[in-house]
C-alpha cells in the first residue's frame, strides 16, 4: 500500500523530468550537448580558405540577431511580436533548417557559403539588414553558430549546388522564348503578367508556416531577394524558395530555357546594373504582356 | 589630506565597481522601434556607435532596405527619443580664488560640492522624410529647462543613386569618428574631448574647436560598407552659433577621410586623418564704443589637423585615438577674434577688438600645441562597458615670448563603466558610474601654481 503513492510520484517526476529536458525547444541542445557540439569539429564553418569558429559567434550573435532570431535560433526574438506578415515577414527559424537562398536544390540544406553571401546581402523586403560591416571572419563565424539550432545538420549534409551553365549572349529570340517559358510555367498566376505581383493567386498565398507572403514585384525597383545578378535569379528559380509558395522549377525548365527566363524577367524590372540590353530588345520587340492561359 | 580624499574617493569607486550592479547600452529607440533592432545593433555601447551604426548613420539613418521610407511606418510612429540623466556627483575644484574676510584664511580656496542634479533633457528627433531625405533635429535644454538647437540638418541621400554623394545643410556635429556627442561619459571635464577644444591660455580663437556642433554644409561619401569614408564641411566660423554673429567672410573648412580594414579575428581596422583650416574675424566695427555682431573683418587663420584610429582587438577590448597638432594666428593669441560672440562670457569685459591701428606686441608669436586622446574600452558584453580614457595637451609654442612653455598644458583621465539591466528595441537605461580628474598647469590663482579638478557621478542615463 505504501509503496503505490511513491511509484506514482516517482512516476509523475520521471514524466515532469522528461517533459522538462524535452521543452528546451524542438531542437534546442543541452547546455552540455552544446558545449561539447561547440568544441566539435562540426562546429564550424567553411567558406573559401575561411574557417568560421561557432564558438567566436556567440557575443557576435547576442549582439546583432538575437533580437529578431532569439536566443534559441526559433525566430522568436524581442521584436518578432511586432513584425506583421505580409508586410514585414517574421524572423527565420533556425530550428527547422529550413532556408530560401541556396544554390543547392530545393529541401536540402544550404552551402556555408549561401549562408555566408545571405549574411552579407540582407533579405530586401524583410527586416534583415545588409550586414556587410561583419568581417568575413565574423560570417563565417555565424554560419557556424547558425547550424546548430537545427538537427538537420547534425544528420544531413548539405546538397551539392545546382550547375549553372555558362551565361548566353541576350538576344530578341532568347528574350522571346524566355517570355514563353513565362507563360508555360505560369509565373504570371503570381507574379501577374506584368511582373507586378498581382496574378489571380498573389492575394491567396502564405508561406509553409500559413503565413501571408507577398509574390516578387518586378517593377517596384527591389532587390530579389536572393541577390541581383543573372545568376542569382537563375538561382531562385531553379532551387525554389524553400518555405514558401514559390517552387523549384528545375524539372519544368532546361538549363538554357532558364537564362531564356532570366532575360524575359530582365525586361520586367526598371532599369538597373543589368538590364541595359534587355530593356532595348524589349522596346524593339514592342513586347506585350503574356496571355493567361 | 588631498590624497586621502582622492583614496577614499577612488575606494569608493572601487566598491561600487565590485558590488554594484553594473550597467549601460541601448540606441536611440526612435531608430530601433522603427527596424525592430536592440540598441546594441547599432551601439558598441550607446550612445557610441559601431560600425554597423556609422553605417546606417552614413547612408541617412537607413538600412537600404525598402523600408527605409517613413510611409512604411504605421501612422502612430513618431520618431522622437527623449534622454535625460538623473545623478548624484561630487566636484572639486582646486585653488579657486576667493575673497579675503569671507572666514577663509587664504586668498585662494579648493572648492568641494556635491548632491544631487540632473542633466538637460534632449529631445532627439529624427530618421527620413522619404527614401533618401533624412533629417536631424535636437532640441536641447539645459538643467534648467532653457533651450537651444544643438542639431538642425536635412540631408540629401545617395544622389544618383551612388553612396558617395551625400549633402548635408544645417547644423551639425562634424565628421568625428570618435563623436563627443556620443561620449560614453558625463562629467563635467570627462563629457568632453579635450583634445577637441583645447584652446592656449590668452586665446581668443573660439572657431576651432572640432567638438562643437557647427553651422554649414557638408559632402560626405563612404563606400557601400562603409570601409572607405571622406567627407569636406563649408561652416561658418562661429562655433556653431547662430544670428551671424561674427564675421561676414569668415568660413572654415573641415576635411576627414578614413580606410577600415578586415584584420580577420581581431575585428576592424580604421585610421584616418582629419584638417580643419579656416579664418575668422579679429576686428568689429563698432557702435559707441561696442563691437557690432555680424561686421567681423581682419579675418586671420588657424589649422587643427590629426591622426584618427579606432583599433578592436577580439570582440571584447578597443583603442580609440585621435590627436591634434593645432596652430593659431599670433593675433588670436593675443586675444583678438571673440569681440562679439555670446559665448564670450564677459560682459562689460569684452576681449580685445583689432581696431584699426592695432599692432601686435614685439613678443607676439603664432601659438601652436600638440594633443592627444587615448579612450580605451572593455566590452564585458552589449550590456556592460569599462571605460578608461587618457588626454594630454600640450604646448609647443606659447603666443608670448617668456610665458612659462607648459602654461596651460592638461593632462586629464576618466575611468567609468555602464550597465544596461536591459536591451529592447523600445528604450534604454544606463546605471553609470565615472570619475575624471583633470590636471592643469599654472592656471591658478598665482603664477605658477597648478589646478587640480576632479569629479565622481553616479546617475541614471536613460532615453525613451
Amino acid at each position: 500500500m505504501r509503496r503505490k503513492p511513491f511509484l506514482q510520484c516517482s512516476l509523475l517526476m520521471s514524466a515532469a523530468a522528461v517533459l522538462a529536458l524535452s521543452l528546451p525547444v524542438r531542437a534546442q541542445l543541452s547546455t552540455v550537448q552544446l558545449q561539447a557540439w561547440l568544441n566539435s569539429p562540426a562546429a564550424t564553418s567553411h567558406v573559401g580558405n575561411i574557417t568560421g569558429n561557432a564558438k567566436a559567434a556567440a557575443p557576435v550573435y547576442r549582439r546583432y540577431c538575437v533580437g529578431c532570431h532569439g536566443e534559441f535560433g526559433d525566430g522568436n526574438g524581442e521584436v518578432a511580436q511586432w513584425l506583421e506578415p505580409p508586410m514585414y515577414p517574421k524572423p527565420r527559424d533556425f530550428q527547422l533548417g529550413i532556408f530560401k537562398c541556396r544554390s543547392t536544390p530545393t529541401g536540402t540544406l544550404p552551402t556555408d557559403e549561401d549562408l555566408y553571401d545571405t549574411i552579407a546581402r540582407g533579405l530586401d523586403r524583410s527586416s534583415m539588414p545588409i550586414w556587410n560591416t561583419f568581417t568575413k571572419d565574423e560570417r563565417a563565424n555565424l554560419v557556424a553558430w547558425i547550424k546548430h539550432f537545427s538537427p538537420r545538420w547534425q544528420t544531413e549534409k548539405p546538397g551539392t549546388p545546382i550547375q549553372i551553365p555558362p551565361e548566353p549572349e541576350v538576344t530578341p529570340e532568347r528574350v522571346k522564348a524566355g517570355q514563353e517559358v513565362f507563360g508555360r510555367v505560369q509565373c504570371w498566376k503570381c507574379h501577374g503578367v506584368q511582373g507586378m505581383a498581382n496574378g489571380p493567386s498573389a492575394s491567396t498565398l502564405t508561406d509553409d508556416l500559413g503565413r501571408p507572403i507577398w509574390a516578387y514585384n518586378f517593377t517596384d525597383g527591389s532587390r530579389p531577394k536572393c541577390g541581383s545578378t543573372d545568376r542569382d535569379i537563375y538561382k531562385i528559380f531553379m532551387t525554389g524558395l524553400d518555405g514558401t509558395p514559390m517552387p523549384s522549377f528545375s524539372d519544368n525548365i532546361k538549363p538554357d530555357e532558364a537564362w531564356d527566363l532570366v532575360f524575359y524577367l530582365r525586361t520586367l524590372q526598371p532599369h538597373n546594373a543589368y538590364n541595359a540590353k534587355e530593356k532595348q530588345i524589349a522596346r524593339q520587340l514592342g513586347l506585350k504582356p503574356v496571355s493567361p492561359q | 589630506m588631498i590624497s586621502f580624499r582622492r583614496s577614499l574617493a577612488g575606494s569608493w569607486l572601487l566598491l561600487i565597481l565590485v558590488f554594484g550592479c553594473f550597467q549601460d547600452a541601448h540606441a536611440l529607440p526612435a531608430f530601433a522601434r522603427k527596424y525592430g533592432l536592440r540598441c546594441s545593433a547599432c551601439h558598441e555601447s550607446w550612445p557610441m556607435l559601431n560600425y554597423f551604426g556609422q553605417k546606417f548613420k552614413d547612408n541617412g539613418y537607413q538600412l537600404m532596405n525598402d523600408r527605409d521610407a517613413p510611409i512604411w511606418q504605421n501612422p502612430s510612429y513618431w520618431p522622437v527619443t527623449f534622454r535625460i540623466t538623473p545623478i548624484w556627483h561630487r566636484v572639486s575644484t582646486g585653488r579657486v580664488a576667493v575673497d579675503q574676510g569671507t572666514g577663509m584664511d587664504n586668498a585662494e580656496s579648493r572648492i568641494e560640492k556635491s548632491g544631487f542634479d540632473l542633466s538637460g533633457l534632449d529631445f532627439h528627433t529624427g530618421g527620413t522624410l522619404e527614401k533618401n531625405f533624412s533629417f536631424y533635429v535636437l532640441p536641447s535644454s539645459d538643467s534648467t529647462a532653457t533651450f537651444h538647437f544643438e542639431t538642425v540638418m536635412g540631408r540629401l541621400d545617395n544622389l544618383f543613386g551612388s553612396s558617395w554623394l551625400n549633402v548635408k545643410l544645417g547644423k551639425f556635429e562634424l565628421d568625428n569618428l570618435l563623436s563627443e556627442k556620443r561620449i560614453l561619459t558625463l562629467t563635467a571635464n570627462g563629457g568632453i574631448y579635450q583634445t577637441y577644444h583645447f584652446i592656449p591660455q590668452g586665446d581668443a580663437n573660439i572657431y576651432g574647436q572640432i567638438g562643437s556642433n557647427q553651422l554649414g554644409l557638408e559632402y560626405m561619401g563612404h563606400s557601400a560598407d562603409d570601409r572607405t569614408r571622406v567627407s569636406a564641411a563649408l561652416i561658418s566660423s562661429s562655433n556653431g552659433n547662430t544670428g551671424l554673429v561674427t564675421g561676414s567672410n569668415s568660413y572654415s573648412g573641415f576635411f576627414t577621410a578614413s580606410q577600415a580594414f578586415d584584420a580577420g579575428k581581431w575585428g576592424v581596422e580604421r585610421i584616418g586623418f582629419y584638417d580643419m583650416t579656416g579664418l575668422a574675424a579679429t576686428m568689429y566695427r563698432t557702435s559707441a564704443g561696442v563691437p557690432i555682431p555680424g561686421s567681423g573683418i581682419g579675418n586671420k587663420g588657424f589649422n587643427r589637423v590629426g591622426f584618427v584610429g579606432q583599433f578592436y582587438f577580439g570582440p571584447h577590448f578597443d583603442l580609440q585615438v585621435v590627436t591634434q597638432h593645432g596652430a593659431d594666428n599670433a593675433w588670436f593669441g593675443q586675444g583678438y577674434g571673440n569681440a562679439v560672440n555670446p559665448s564670450n562670457g564677459a560682459p562689460g569685459n569684452p576681449l580685445p577688438n583689432n581696431t584699426p591701428g592695432t599692432v601686435l606686441p614685439a613678443t607676439a608669436r603664432a601659438p601652436s600645441w600638440n594633443g592627444a586622446t587615448f579612450e580605451a574600452h572593455y566590452v564585458y558584453s552589449p550590456q556592460l562597458i569599462f571605460i578608461g580614457r587618457f588626454e594630454l595637451e600640450r604646448m609647443s609654442q606659447q603666443a608670448t615670448v617668456g610665458t612659462a612653455s607648459n602654461l596651460g598644458n592638461i593632462t586629464t583621465y576618466t575611468i567609468g563603466y555602464r550597465y544596461n539591466p536591459f536591451m529592447t528595441s523600445r528604450a534604454g537605461f544606463a546605471w553609470h558610474n565615472e570619475y575624471n580628474f583633470l590636471h592643469q598647469d599654472g592656471t591658478g590663482p598665482q603664477p605658477g601654481e597648478n589646478v587640480n579638478s576632479s569629479e565622481l557621478l553616479i546617475g541614471f542615463d536613460f532615453d525613451f
